[in-house]
């Protein structure tokens, strides 16, 4: 637990004697802001934040593997990574520590957005329930797709490198439920199935009750669980790093 | 302190180590010498855990580096031949992390930071960014890193590599220091600085261990009576010829110093070649003027075990 704080300690200070965790904030709250100023001032809008948890998501595609690519990536490069990995450490230590860093700068991030909710109370009158819902499931996402991002650089010493192979997979898993249109007409049973099992990886179609005010366990689950593979599959990677 | 059994390690197909076994004791400054590309840090990396071997087991402080992992790694401290540093951090900032990781408090952090900075001579960079030091510093800062937390065993990779020569002399003064106290293990193919530093050398090639000694006693044990170099007065092709028929004798070089000649006899080691030579000269009426057995220096040693020409 020490070892954790120690390392989540460093790395969220290393976040912000970089630019890379104004960068990245700057970007996102541009981003966001620019398409939430599009959306309210529509005719006929809505007072709510559903337009800017569907446009965040896309954004966080490409933010949170920006987030995460140097964590291992870097200190593999560095030589660090020997230092880390032959102190008295465990890997899970090491991985938690930056997983948590990551997961610090990502609300912090979204802190900002608080701004957006003011201005909708300020000019409507808002539904307090799916902002606090909305919320939830955003940072539920962005948890889960951070541990992705961190596997993706636990694969490599070039940032690029994971960089794209984080955003690649987490496009993958944006986009599963894609798949529904593939088999046709009335398809045989375990293909329907199959589809099912892959649109339920969908990581989009588990926000969309969120941002209806709708908290429902399955899709808390859904994240926990591919948090958890993530974590699992980053200290794994971090393992076979030391047999290869 | 340390030990080693066995140590294998294959990459694919080919073989980095192979069966490296040794022990080092406490307070013990052990050399490991070797060509690049011998297994030096093959070996140091197994040793510390970073990798595992493909078999054969280590064992640092009494606990096995894989099954007691994190009891072993308590007890190491390890420079890698990259020097592991965070280019944007103090030093201090840096060794209080590195402390830290070793499970050091607040207040020993503190205290020991301010020591390893001493010893070191870092004292004037203390708040200086690691990114702007030069390679000799950052090396330095590297040693402190391995040294603050006070550990049983320390591993240095090259350390005295990339650094000027002052410095060269500085640190390795500061390992004879923590030799006595630490167990320490060095990586070189620095060959003068293993007679100067280490109480014992192990040579590696090609990943096995070749040689296992303190310094003057392997230049004793593979030099010993395997070189005579004489004084002669008389004919020089005649005394030259003669040498050579010897049994056991490889070469026999001549040197003219005036009225005599100095030949430098080689012969096959195991063998002490002194008193069939002397009869030989003296029986044919030749002037013998001096005999004396010559021992390698290390750098021929180094060569002889080292490479496939025979010296």
């Amino acid at each position: 637990m020490r070892n954790t704080i120690l390392i989540t300690a460093k790395e969220f200070r290393s976040y912000f004697t970089s630019p890379i965790a104004y960068v990245v904030t700057a970007v996102f709250l541009a981003l966001t802001g620019f398409f939430f100023a599009v959306s309210v001032t529509r005719p006929l809008a809505d007072a709510s934040m559903r337009d800017f948890v569907s446009i965040s998501q896309f954004i966080l595609w490409f933010i949170i593997p920006a987030l995460t690519m140097r964590l291992f990536a870097e200190e593999q490069k560095l030589g660090t990574l020997e230092m880390l990995l032959t102190a008295p450490v465990r890997d899970i230590e090491v991985v938690l520590g930056k997983y948590l860093a990551s997961l610090g700068v990502l609300l912090a991030m979204l802190l900002p957005t608080a701004y957006f909710v003011a201005l909708l109370f300020w000019f409507g009158t808002p539904d307090t329930g799916p902002i606090l819902s909305a919320y939830i499931g955003l940072v539920l996402m962005g948890a889960a797709l951070l541990t992705l991002g961190l596997f993706a650089s636990s694969l490599s010493s070039n940032q690029i490198i994971a960089f794209v192979v984080g955003a690649g997979i987490i496009l993958v898993l944006l986009f599963a439920d894609a798949v529904a249109g593939l088999p046709g007409a009335d398809p045989p049973l375990f293909v329907q199935r199959l589809v099912a099992v892959i649109q339920y990886a969908s990581i989009r179609t588990h926000l969309i009750d969120f941002s209806r005010g709708v908290i429902d366990t399955r899709d808390v689950i859904y994240y926990a669980v591919l948090t958890v593979v993530g974590l699992f599959l980053t200290v794994r990677s971090l393992e076979t790093r030391r047999w290869r | 302190m340390i030990e080693a059994k066995g140590l294998t390690k294959h990459y694919g197909n080919f073989i980095a180590i192979e069966d490296v076994t040794f022990k080092a004791e406490k307070g013990e400054i052990l050399g490991l010498l070797g060509p690049n590309g011998a297994g030096k840090t093959t070996t140091m990396r197994i040793l510390t855990g970073y990798i595992p071997a493909t078999s054969g087991d280590a064992k640092v402080g009494g606990y096995d580096i894989l099954t007691q992992s994190l009891e072993a790694r308590r007890h190491l401290g390890y420079l890698p031949e990259t020097v592991p540093l965070y280019t944007d951090m103090t030093v201090r900032e840096y060794l209080g992390f590195a402390g830290k990781l070793h499970g050091l408090t607040n207040a020993k952090v503190a205290k020991r930071s301010g020591q390893v900075i001493d010893t070191c001579r870092l004292g004037e960079y203390r708040d200086t960014i690691i990114g702007k030091l030069s390679k000799g510093f950052r090396q330095r800062v590297g040693i402190a890193q391995a040294i603050i937390h006070e550990p049983d065993v320390l591993i240095l990779d090259e350390p005295t590599i990339g650094i000027d020569p002052r410095q060269v002399v500085e640190t390795r003064n500061l390992i004879k220091e923590l030799g006595g106290e630490h167990t320490v293990i060095l990586s070189t193919h620095i060959l003068p600085e293993v007679s100067m530093v280490c109480g014992r050398v192990i040579i590696i090639n090609e990943g096995r261990v070749v040689a296992m000694d303190r310094p003057e006693n392997l230049s004793d044990r593979l030099g010993g009576a395997s070189r005579i170099v004489m004084d002669v007065r008389g004919p020089d092709r005649e005394i030259v010829q003669t040498l050579s028929k010897v049994e056991g004798v490889k070469t026999v070089n001549s040197e003219d110093l005036g009225g005599r000649q100095r030949y430098t006899v080689d012969f096959r080691p195991n063998k002490d070649l002194r008193e069939d030579l002397a009869r030989l000269v003296v029986n044919r009426g030749w002037g013998l003027l001096a005999l004396q057995p010559q021992g390698f220096s290390l750098e021929e040693i180094f060569l002889k075990l080292t490479t496939k020409e025979e010296i």
